[in-house]
């Protein structure tokens, strides 16, 4: 026997073999993902066909076929729910974009030394816990305290525009025409940072030498925005749209924290993901939750589907 | 050496293992505040009974506490031994089948049912009749008021108590001569006047036979009520438990406030301690009766040490000195009679200007009674809330506004 063919025989008996290593490897995630991934959505896709009271336990399940999504789709606080988000993505999601991308630009053409800082400061709110941001916020919009109301309260008695301002404290979170603006503002408020980054991040990879050539072809400041910036940030627009969509239709802590958890009046702040929620569990129906949730997930991949076709090269664009 | 090594650390893994083993047992109670405290408080004396038991209070906040419990009563999975419910999930709870029915053997709390106040006993029952928790703490209603701003005003208490006519025309006068709100929100009296006129075996929104009772007067008298105080304008609009709430109360802008008599603990402990003195308090106007919350034991079917759970149930709710001591030191109003005939309840509170105010509670306590829980509560509280706010904000008529709830509510019940 060799010295070689021994050593290769002490090789430890546990020792696995190549051909086994990825799936080991492979194995935690794998594992993960089934139990906190795959498990809990299959069992809410099984749970939309049951009837379950919660607290009777796992085994006291009656199938109801397709009744849980057919009183989801004729109950009126669903279409309510829905039409919130709407709202609420709608108004809180496209000023992020309208603000974040010439924000991007500023900071990108004239911030030099201070950019880091100021973008730091812009990214700031969206990595705060959003309980504290709530709180801060409902401090904030309060009727007779908040320093909101006591600004306008202010604006009141200045010459000439003092009238156009209301004369009454605002009840921003307790009546139903002033909780959605509320929420939006504070959804716009956390995220337009976390665009403006990504925006940044786009403009920093268009090559400096198209604006050089534009100039020199005497494209003003507007044309290189319009004809070079614009088209050249569009697959992050998409991404960055994208990603405001879903998040705005499945938004939840703000609105929840922000109005008690229970919507507000006339549950002009309650989500789609919210009304999920208490259904599950403050009136304990988890089979209607579940059909809720998968109705809900309807909506966000057609409209994801949507802005992908919208955000899709047309003839003659690469 | 390899081999020795391993040899070593599987010693060491099983020799651990047989510690593990002869540990002493542990009794999981899961609670929320303030109960936790009162339960913490009680360990001492539960040791020298158990020195073997050491008992692990989960804390978690209100809410959270009865999310965890639904989880735990629906996998059924790690249950606690003691479940801290709060009265209105006792029945939400008890529809599932998934807590033990106390009144019958081993427990037999059927046979000292007589020791508890009556309508937290009727509280703790399910629809099918079954004792599925045991008292420990109720909130007999209350009415506090500013006696400061009464004052000011030129009234009496009675202004307040005799009618919901007089209490509303005594909000007239404390606005006009104070400025301080009458309530903190509207929704506070029909919350009130909903609770007060319900008729025995009935629930607060559902008949026995599970039919919506919402278009009744019951409910037309609270919506009238409710409109007619934000019609003066003698509502703050503020909801409970907000900031506002809390800084209401601390600048004397809100003149009464109606709840449990635990409120008063709330207001001295943390919600406006430097109005101390300022405060009285009253029975309900129009002689209301109402109970506001109330806490519960329960033991879960799926608890794996019922038994010292048990023992432990029975020290919290049976031995008056644990039930003293909570209302002492957390203003848990006694669900145990006895402890009723304290000295305590003669005592004077420094909070309410040196009023023996728990006689008054003791009293409200006779005639209180419970209202039959059912399964969609929550969700009918807040259909009705809904409507009112409609009502209030939006001028919607009373009867139609009730209409519209009582048909969601049927649509729901049906189900």
């Amino acid at each position: 026997m060799t010295p070689i063919s021994s050593s290769l025989q002490r090789r430890p008996r546990w020792r696995l073999h190549p051909k086994f290593v990825p799936y080991v490897l492979l194995a935690p995630f794998v594992l993960l993902f089934f139990i906190f991934g795959l498990f809990p959505l299959l069992f809410s896709l099984f749970l939309a066909f049951q009837s379950w009271e919660p607290t009777s336990g796992l085994t006291n399940m009656t199938y109801v076929g397709l009744d849980n999504f057919i009183f989801t789709l004729e109950d009126e606080w669903f279409w309510k729910s829905i039409k919130n988000t709407f709202w609420l993505a709608a108004v809180s999601g496209i000023p992020q974009h309208l603000i974040a991308i010439p924000l991007a630009c500023v900071i990108h053409a004239q911030f030099k030394r201070t950019r880091n800082a100021t973008v730091g400061a812009y990214f700031l709110p969206y990595i705060t816990s959003t309980v504290a941001i709530a709180m801060m916020f409902s401090t904030l919009f309060s009727t007779d305290y908040g320093l909101i109301n006591q600004v306008i309260s202010g604006a009141t008695k200045l010459p000439l525009i003092g009238s156009f301002f209301p004369q009454q404290p605002i009840d921003w979170l307790g009546e139903s025409e002033f909780i959605k603006p509320a929420i939006s503002f504070v959804v716009f408020w956390r995220y337009v940072g976390f665009n403006t980054v990504l925006y940044l991040a786009a403009l920093q990879t268009i090559p400096k030498d198209m604006y050089e050539a534009a100039t020199m072809d005497g494209a003003n400041r507007w044309n290189q925005f319009w004809y070079i910036t614009l088209p050249s940030l569009k697959p992050m627009i998409f991404f960055g749209v994208t990603l405001t969509l879903i998040g705005g239709l499945q938004l939840f802590e703000e609105p929840f924290i922000l109005t008690g958890g229970r919507g507000g009046s006339d549950q002009s702040g309650m989500t789609t993901a919210m009304y999920m929620y208490r259904t599950a569990f403050d009136f304990n129906d988890f089979g209607t939750a579940s059909a809720l949730s998968w109705i809900l997930f309807i909506f966000v991949a057609v409209l994801t589907w949507l802005t992908n076709l919208a955000f899709k090269p047309r003839g003659g664009e690469t | 050496m390899f081999s020795n090594i391993r040899s070593v650390v599987i010693a060491v893994l099983l020799s651990h293992l047989a510690l593990c083993a002869q540990a002493q047992k542990v009794l999981t109670v899961a609670a929320y505040p303030a109960v936790d405290s009162i339960i913490k408080a009680a360990l001492p004396a539960w040791e020298k009974k158990h020195p073997g038991v050491q008992v692990k209070v989960i804390s978690r906040a209100y809410a959270d506490h009865h999310t965890a419990m639904t989880t735990a009563l629906s996998t059924s999975s790690k249950p606690p031994d003691v479940m801290v419910l709060e009265s209105s999930y006792v029945a939400r709870f008890a529809t599932g089948g998934g807590l033990e029915n106390l009144g019958a053997p081993p427990y037999s709390l059927n046979e000292s049912k007589h020791l508890f106040v009556a309508f937290s006993i009727d509280q703790a029952k399910s629809s099918t009749g079954q004792l599925v928790a045991i008292p420990t703490d109720i909130g007999p209603g209350t009415l506090l008021y500013r006696q400061d701003l009464l004052m000011k005003s030129g009234l009496q208490e009675a202004d307040l108590t005799i009618s919901w006519d007089s209490y509303i025309k005594a909000g007239v006068v404390i606005k006009r001569s104070t400025g301080a709100y009458l309530v903190a929100h509207a929704r506070d009296v029909k919350d009130l006047i909903i609770r007060g006129g319900v008729k025995s075996g009935e629930g607060l929104y559902f008949d026995a036979a599970g039919h919506s009772l919402v278009t009744t007067e019951r409910f037309v008298k609270a919506f009238e009520l409710a409109k007619r105080i934000r019609e003066n304008k003698l509502d703050g609009k503020i909801s409970a438990w907000s900031n506002e709430w809390a800084e209401g109360f601390r600048r004397g802008h809100v003149a009464t406030q109606m709840s449990g008599a635990w409120i008063a603990g709330h207001l001295n402990n943390w919600l406006a301690p430097e109005t101390k003195g300022l405060w009285r308090a009253s029975q309900l106007p129009e002689n209301t009766w109402a109970a506001w919350g109330g806490s519960f034991y329960a033991i879960p079917k799926a608890a794996t040490q019922k038994e010292l759970a048990w023992d432990l149930i029975q020290l919290m709710t049976l031995n008056p000195e644990r039930q003293l001591q909570a209302f002492k030191s957390q203003d848990a109003f006694p669900a145990l009679i006895s402890v009723h005939n304290d000295a305590f309840f003669d005592e004077p509170i420094a909070f309410l200007g040196q009023q023996k105010a728990r006689i008054l509670w003791r009293e409200a306590t006779r005639h209180i009674q419970a209202a039959k829980v059912h399964r969609l509560d929550t969700f009918a509280d807040e259909v009705i809330n809904t409507e009112l706010d409609k009502v209030l904000n939006q001028g919607k008529d009373i009867r139609l506004a009730l209409q519209d709830a009582d048909r969601l509510l049927e649509r729901r019940a049906r189900r």
